[in-house]
C-alpha cells in the first residue's frame, strides 16, 4: 500500500484503521443490523417451514388412504402445548420490557421462565411422539394407512421441536449473559423475536397437522 | 417511553394474548363440531399469525420500509409454492405420465 493510500486510510472515517467513534453507517430501516439479521433469518425459516408444510400437503393430497390418527386426547394435548407456547411468548415480552427498563434481574427471571416453558413444551411433545411410536408409527410405515404419514408428521414436528430446543438454549445463554452485563437489552429483544417466530410456526402446525388428521 | 404508552402497550399485549388463545380454542372446537376444514383452519391461523407478527414481534411499530422489505417477498415465495398442487392431483388419480 502506498504512502498516499495509507494517508487516505487514516483520514477516511469508514476505514478499519480509523477510530472514528460515532462515525458509523446508519442502521438499515432504523433498526440495529443484528435485529435485521434476525428478521432475515425469520423470513428464510418461514419459507423453510412453508416448504415442509406444502410438501406434507402434497403427500397427503396424493395419498388415497391418508390416516386420521389423532384421538381427542392428542388434540387437547396439542391445545395445552399451544397454551404453553403462547404464554411463553408473553413471558418473553415481559423479559424484553424488563431489559428495556434496565431491570437485569427481572429480565433474567422472565427469560428463564420462558426457557422453562419451552422445556415443558418439548417434554409434552416427546411424550406425544413416544405414544405414537408405541402404537407402531415409524418414518415409513404405520398401522393406519399411507406409509409417509410418519415421515411427514415426525419431520415437521421434529424440525419445530429442534427450533424450540435451540431457542431454549439461546434464551438461557442470552439471559445469563445479560444478567452478567455482557449483553445488552437488544440481545434479549432479538431472541424474543426468534421465540415469537417459533410460536408462530406452531400456530400453523396445529391446525394443518393435528386438526386435519383428527380421528372422526 | 412514557408510563401511559407503556401501560397502553401492555394492555394491547394482553388482549392479543387472549385473542390468540381464543382463536386456538375456536379452531379445536370448530374442528370437532363441524369437521376440520382446510380454509377455516388456514384463515384462523393467518389471523393468529398477523396478531403475533404485528403485536408480539412489534412489526407494527417498525418503519414501513422494513415491513415492505420483509412481508411481500415472503408471502410471494409462500404463494408460489402452491404450484405443486397440480402434480399432487395428477398423482392422486394415478396418472404418472402426461398425455
Amino acid at each position: 500500500m502506498s504512502q498516499a493510500d495509507l494517508a487516505m486510510e487514516r483520514v477516511s472515517p469508514h476505514s478499519a484503521g480509523a477510530h472514528g467513534a460515532g462515525v458509523m453507517e446508519e442502521s438499515p430501516f432504523a433498526i440495529p443490523s443484528s435485529k435485521l439479521v434476525m428478521w432475515l433469518f425469520i423470513i428464510s425459516d418461514a419459507c423453510t417451514f412453508g416448504a415442509m408444510l406444502f410438501a406434507y400437503g402434497y403427500i397427503r393430497n396424493s395419498a388415497a388412504d391418508w390416516p386420521q390418527v389423532f384421538e381427542s386426547a392428542s388434540i387437547w394435548n396439542s391445545l395445552l402445548m399451544t397454551f404453553i407456547l403462547v404464554s411463553t411468548s408473553l413471558t418473553v415480552l415481559f423479559a424484553v420490557k424488563a431489559a428495556q427498563s434496565e431491570d437485569r434481574a427481572g429480565a433474567f427471571l422472565w427469560t428463564m421462565i420462558t426457557a422453562a416453558g419451552g422445556i415443558l413444551f418439548t417434554l409434552l411433545h416427546i411424550r406425544e411422539w413416544l405414544s405414537l411410536i408405541g402404537q407402531g408409527a415409524r418414518l415409513f410405515q404405520n398401522p393406519w394407512g399411507a406409509p409417509l404419514f410418519g415421515a411427514a408428521f415426525f419431520s415437521i414436528t421434529g424440525l419445530h421441536m429442534a427450533h424450540v430446543v435451540g431457542g431454549v438454549i439461546a434464551l438461557i445463554v442470552v439471559g445469563l449473559s445479560y444478567r452478567s452485563g455482557r449483553y445488552a437489552a437488544r440481545h434479549i429483544e432479538i431472541w424474543a423475536l426468534y421465540w415469537h417466530f417459533v410460536d408462530l410456526v406452531w400456530m400453523f402446525v396445529v391446525p394443518l397437522v393435528y386438526l386435519l388428521n383428527m380421528k372422526r | 417511553m412514557s408510563q401511559a404508552s407503556t401501560s397502553g402497550r401492555m394492555t394491547s399485549t394482553y388482549l392479543v394474548y387472549g385473542a390468540i388463545l381464543v382463536i386456538a380454542i375456536v379452531q379445536v372446537i370448530a374442528a370437532m363440531a363441524m369437521g376440520p376444514s382446510l380454509w377455516r383452519m388456514l384463515l384462523l391461523a393467518a389471523i393468529q399469525a398477523y396478531l403475533a407478527v404485528m403485536f408480539f414481534m412489534h412489526l407494527r411499530d417498525e418503519k414501513l420500509t422494513l415491513r415492505l422489505a420483509l412481508i411481500p417477498g415472503t408471502l410471494f415465495v409462500l404463494v408460489m409454492m402452491n404450484m405443486i398442487w397440480a402434480d399432487s392431483f395428477r398423482l392422486a388419480v394415478m396418472k404418472p405420465f402426461a398425455k
